[in-house]
């Protein structure tokens, strides 16, 4: 009885028994999947990000662990050449802002202090609301120029 | 027979599955009823990062060694209730900043000496924002509470005046020099003239150039102790967790009775525009309400009064103000100061104005930097039209609500309304001061 019950309710005995244990399998491997992506998400600042014009390629940690906003802080940029060389000589400027909000940063952060091995300080980055950010890094190095922009979502 | 028995074995199918719908339905609906909240997971986790519980202790300032000095509190509060500390005798921090009005002073706009440009803010909780005043144009507490002192509209005195009255009270006298160290022989009147400051009338800033730069700077270093003591005081002026925070406390803790008996449906409703499609969370952000940031919402001058510049004039007091967290008077050696370093300033923040908390809502009116607003129907009014600005551009958009939704939003603001956590004894005048300033706190309207 309490078997005819689970079976009933989970898969009716009409439909073969087989399919119905197989799309449970496939339901719980989609939410395990669904997490995965949630925790892959989460360590996002870790991922290597191409300028527009390919020129170099950029990685962000923030020194404030989660990002939450109302906290000034700094980030270290990692910048590399399209070859994944490090680029010592970089120029950086830092914008930033809210594209639905028509606003910028309520900030003005600097790049102040190379880092050596194609790392930089940046200082004063701060976020007022929660929402879609947007930061525009442009780099000058080596007579090139180029633009990345990072998404983020607070 | 065999039919018979057929159809008695498909109806037992049938009622068998019909239980279990049954049983499968009222599990459903039970779980439903012990778990009614309307709310989805961001959702309360939006809800807790508003929780009064979420504020974290308040950061020690490194810019002021007596900050978290009790000696310094109390010595700050004597000061925050003294007249004396006035060009007349008759103002104190108290007289616009009253405690049984939140620290504010019910009215259209400060009214000391003169009148005050704007409407007076409270200070409960502001030792958390990076930024004082309505512009932003002072970066501590400290350097904050001295600028009044010296406004002719305000206190209208003289640093040399209080510095003075410092050296020459045997209570002040004792209680500073405990805190700060010994106070210099100011008794001679051509070093150390009656009235002397930088920033005021040409007798007092004649009187001022006219003494040696080691007495100015003498002077100015008591001065800036004053404010150090008043900061020590304000910073224990903390808001006290209110009907909205048992609300969310209920809704954390999955406890459906707690939470009907805190909000009603109008509350509930007004609490859900107020996260989703009123934006208000977008400045209003936070467990004390703001983001301490600048905005320009299109908040419409009086009738012939010329537009306030807001944080655009803010940013650049700031930066020359010789008080500021990069001069010689923040005690911290490091002097990290990302807050003024990194200041940005801009076209955007023309007419913009710092967010205030909405924790200091009731009983504050009326609103806005030049108190154009008396009620929260007015103001929820403002921002549901969006109008343009007067200067500048408004960042807020219509939000299109129907009248009954203002009227949820409004009812759900009285939730926020609570006590100070401050206890009693910071909240009035200390027993040795002045017995005339509490009539003058008392009536002034």
């Amino acid at each position: 009885m309490a078997r005819d019950i689970r079976i009933t309710s989970i898969c009716l005995p009409s439909r073969p028994f087989f399919w119905c244990k197989t799309a449970f399998v496939l339901v719980l491997v989609l939410l395990a999947a669904s997490m995965a992506k949630e925790i892959q998400a989460e360590s996002a600042d870790s991922r290597v990000w191409i300028s527009q014009a390919g020129l170099f390629h950029v990685t962000y940690k923030s020194k404030l662990q989660p990002i939450v906003i109302n906290r000034i802080h700094n980030w270290v940029l990692r910048v590399g050449s399209a070859d994944g060389q490090p680029v010592t000589n970089a120029d950086i400027t830092v914008e930033g802002g809210m594209p639905a909000h028509d606003h910028g940063l309520p900030t003005l952060p600097r790049m102040t202090q190379s880092l050596g091995n194609g790392e930089y300080l940046l200082e004063g980055m701060r976020f007022h609301m929660n929402g879609y950010w947007e930061i525009s890094i442009t780099i000058n190095a080596g007579g090139d120029r180029d633009t990345i922009i990072i998404p983020l979502e607070l | 027979m065999s039919l018979a028995r057929g159809l008695n074995r498909r109806s037992r199918r049938a009622s068998l599955i019909g239980l279990v719908a049954v049983v499968v339905w009222a599990a459903w609906w039970f779980s439903r009823a012990d778990d009614p909240s309307p709310w989805t997971e961001t959702e309360i986790e939006i809800l807790r990062s508003l929780w009064i519980s979420s504020l974290p202790p308040l950061a020690p300032d490194p810019s002021n060694t007596v900050a978290d000095d009790p000696r310094a509190a109390k010595l700050g509060q004597q000061l925050f209730f003294d007249q004396r500390l006035s060009g007349n005798g008759l103002i104190a921090c108290a007289t616009c900043h009253q405690p049984q009005r939140r620290f504010t002073d019910g009215r259209v706009k400060g009214q000391a000496i003169g009148t005050s440009k704007r409407n007076t803010p409270s200070i409960v909780g502001t030792a958390y924002s990076p930024w004082l005043y309505w512009d932003g144009r002072r970066d501590s507490l400290w350097s904050q509470a001295l600028s009044p002192l010296e406004d002719p509209n305000e206190h209208n005195g003289t640093r040399m005046q209080y510095v003075r009255l410092i050296a020459t009270d045997p209570g002040y006298r004792t209680a500073y020099e405990g805190l700060f160290g010994s106070i210099p022989d100011l008794s001679n009147r051509s070093r150390f003239p009656s009235v002397a400051t930088p920033v005021g009338d040409s007798r007092s800033n004649t009187a001022w150039l006219a003494m040696t730069a080691e007495d100015r700077e003498l002077v100015n270093k008591i001065f800036v102790n004053i404010g150090k003591s008043i900061a020590a005081y304000e910073r224990l002026l903390m808001p006290g967790p209110s009907r909205f925070d048992a609300y969310v406390k209920a809704v954390l803790d999955r406890n459906v009775k707690a939470q009907q008996e805190m909000f009603n449906n109008d509350e509930l409703m007004g609490l859900r525009l107020f996260i989703g499609k009123a934006n208000c969370t977008q400045c209003h952000n936070g467990p004390l309400f703001t983001n301490y940031e600048f905005h320009n919402t299109g908040i419409i001058s009086f009738p012939g009064e010329v537009p306030d510049k807001g944080r655009v004039a803010g940013v650049r007091s700031v930066r020359s103000n010789p008080f500021n967290c990069l001069s010689a008077y923040n005690d911290d050696s490091a002097k990290d100061c990302a807050e003024l370093r990194f200041a940005r300033n801009g076209p955007e923040l023309i007419g913009a104005m710092r967010t205030p908390s909405l924790r200091n809502l009731e009983g504050t009116s009326p609103y806005m930097h030049k108190g154009q607003m008396a009620t929260t129907a007015e103001i929820l009014d403002h921002y549901n039209r969006a109008p343009l600005a007067m200067i500048g551009h408004n960042e807020t958009k219509p939000l299109k609500l129907s009248r009954r939704e203002l009227k949820q939003l409004e009812t759900f603001l009285k939730s926020l309304a609570a006590p100070l956590v401050t206890p009693t004894k910071w909240l009035e005048p200390p027993a040795n001061i002045n017995a005339r300033l509490v009539t003058l706190v008392g009536s002034a309207r």
